[in-house]
């Protein structure tokens, strides 16, 4: 069995920071997965990935005041989400809202993470507000973002139909009692939780990551909403937990023996998938006429 | 009872005047065609009919009732809807929102609702495609899912936005044959917006003619005339009917009618355009 402990290293679900950080990472993936593919179809990847960014605002706000990253997550990713709604009354405004804010949350994020310099002498805490930090985060916070994810979930399950009708028709959508506006800030609240989350695990420049990836390639590779879901989420998951894995193992590797991050791991496994199903031919594009 | 009545309708959007005291009752069960140059007012007209927008003075009444939302007795049928070739929704899951996408969760794929969406998907002829993608639909069999959406809640009206706008002559030609032969078997009323009355010729019970913020409603003979539209253009208009079609001649210019657009310089010079 040797050649077993190059693949899984010795003690990985022994420990309690990778058993946390494999029920996190799997909330957090079962979320994305699920949310992204309907911010593909909505074509609202750059406002998904600007949340992400934006959330590098919060986390380092929070760690200058002394709160969990988490929160400061999230607080920006609502305040971002929120700016963005009410900034973008016509659909080809919302890309240009999303840069004005984008820009202007930026701005503060770089002088908080200046301060940070200033007032730590670490140079860990930006690393892991930027890339991630799945093995440090507090088990406390454990459940609570179990809970959210699945809040999220639940959400988008509730509007599943309005969110697609006010999509491929909204005035049709309006006329028959949808509350578009309401739908749509709905759903914008459970991307927030998701891109939110998924910037703990994997850094607020990588959270989109896990919410554009999988869904891309399960939207490449099948056509019935339902089956798209689940493969994104069967991604999400595949390619979290071999992240986290491999981050485990790479603790014995060069040069420091620190372990290398997780979101370079769970990226590469993501480019991976994306390529094998960029190879596979199109379900939908052959067609008698 | 009227299908759709106007009555005195006004709309400004600021001191932007729209739609000028709008007075008309369309009949129940007549096929209508809403005729007029962009920017007419034709859009605005059809937000009213949906409710999606009140009138600053008057009344638009539906059936019987003040136009407003939750209208499962219209059928709304959109210009087109935008879909990228992998886009994960087959025909049959977009019509299908029309049966219940107001309601909230997701629906159970019972017999009965697959049964429904097959009957609807038959009579507008999309069955052969119903499993693909719709992404990857032509621009004529997007319109017929769309027709078909419209009709899975057997509404009394069907209003359609311009939808020959985005298709070539014979597919508009098997769409209008299509919405008069249900409305020949479903005595459903149809206001079918267009800005060119030519193809709906054959088919058209009424005509509504939009221009300059007001409008007309009657039969083509009684409309499409010279001293009719001279009057709603408050502009010498000439209508020459040449081997069955419609002309008008605007000016020095001639143009088929709707077409107005058509003319050099992007806009009639004889017809000021709305802006």
């Amino acid at each position: 069995m040797g050649w077993l402990n190059y693949l899984i290293a010795p003690g990985f679900l022994q420990t309690s920071q990778v058993r946390s950080a494999l029920i996190l990472g799997t909330a957090v993936a079962v979320c994305s997965a699920v949310m992204g593919v309907f911010v593909i179809i909505r074509g609202q990847a750059f406002l998904g990935h600007a949340l992400g960014d934006v959330g590098s605002t919060g986390a380092s706000g929070a760690v200058l005041v002394g709160v969990q990253a988490i929160w400061g997550f999230l607080g920006a990713g609502l305040i971002a989400g929120a700016s963005v709604d009410v900034l973008s009354r016509r659909a080809r405004e919302r890309d240009v809202a999303t840069g004005v804010v984008l820009s202007a949350m930026l701005g503060l994020s770089a002088l908080f993470i200046y301060l940070i310099g200033q007032v730590s002498t670490s140079t860990g805490v930006t690393q892991e507000i930027l890339f991630g930090s799945v093995f440090t985060v507090n088990p406390d916070l454990v459940l609570p973002m179990v809970g959210l994810a699945l809040a999220a979930v639940v959400v988008v399950g509730f509007v599943y139909r309005p969110l697609l009708l006010s999509t491929v028709n909204p005035d049709g959508a309006r006329s028959r009692g949808v509350p578009v506006g309401l739908v749509s800030f709905a759903f914008l609240v459970a991307m927030v939780a998701a891109v939110e989350q998924s910037a703990l695990v994997m850094g607020a420049l990588l959270s989109t990551a896990l919410l554009i990836g999988p869904a891309a390639t399960a939207i490449h590779v099948t056509r019935r909403l339902g089956m798209t879901i689940a493969v994104s989420v069967v991604l999400a998951l595949v390619d979290t937990w071999l992240g986290i894995l491999l981050a485990y193992d790479s603790f014995n590797w060069p040069p420091a023996g620190r372990g290398w991050p997780v979101s370079f791991f769970v990226v590469a496994v993501m480019v991976v998938a994306y390529s094998l199903g960029q190879a596979v031919p199109r379900t939908s594009t052959v067609r008698a006429e | 009872m009227a299908a759709v009545q106007f009555d005195q309708v006004d709309v400004a959007f600021g001191r932007h005047v729209v739609l000028r005291q709008l007075q008309f009752d369309v009949p129940e069960g007549a096929f209508v065609g809403v005729i007029g140059p962009n920017g007419a007012g034709k859009t605005t007209m059809i937000r009213l009919v949906l409710g999606l927008l009140r009138p600053n003075s008057g009344s638009v009444t539906v059936l019987g009732q003040p136009a407003g939302r939750g209208g499962r007795q219209i059928g709304y049928v959109p210009q087109s809807f935008a879909a990228e070739p992998d886009l994960p929704l087959r025909a049959r899951d977009l019509v299908g929102l029309g049966l219940d996408g107001e309601k909230w969760g997701f629906a159970l794929p019972t017999k009965d609702r697959r049964r429904r969406i097959d009957a609807c998907l038959e009579r507008v002829g999309a069955l052969g495609y119903a499993e693909e993608a719709v992404g990857t639909l032509s621009g004529g069999e997007r319109q017929r899912l769309l027709i078909a959406q419209a009709l899975l809640t057997s509404p009394r009206i069907l209003l359609l936005d311009e939808p020959l706008a985005n298709l070539d002559i014979r597919s508009g030609h098997d769409i209008i044959r299509l919405i008069s032969e249900i409305a020949s078997e479903t005595r459903i009323t149809v206001l079918f917006v267009a800005h060119d009355v030519n193809p709906l010729l054959g088919v058209l019970d009424q005509v509504l003619y939009i221009a300059q913020g007001r409008a007309v409603l009657g039969s083509v003979e009684q409309v499409v005339r010279s001293e009719v539209l001279s009057e709603l253009y408050g502009q010498p208009v000439e209508v020459v009917r040449v081997q069955g079609r419609i002309l008008v001649f605007a000016g020095d210019e001639m143009v088929p009618l709707g077409h107005e657009e058509l003319l050099p310089h992007g806009r009639p010079r004889s017809l000021p355009a709305e802006p």
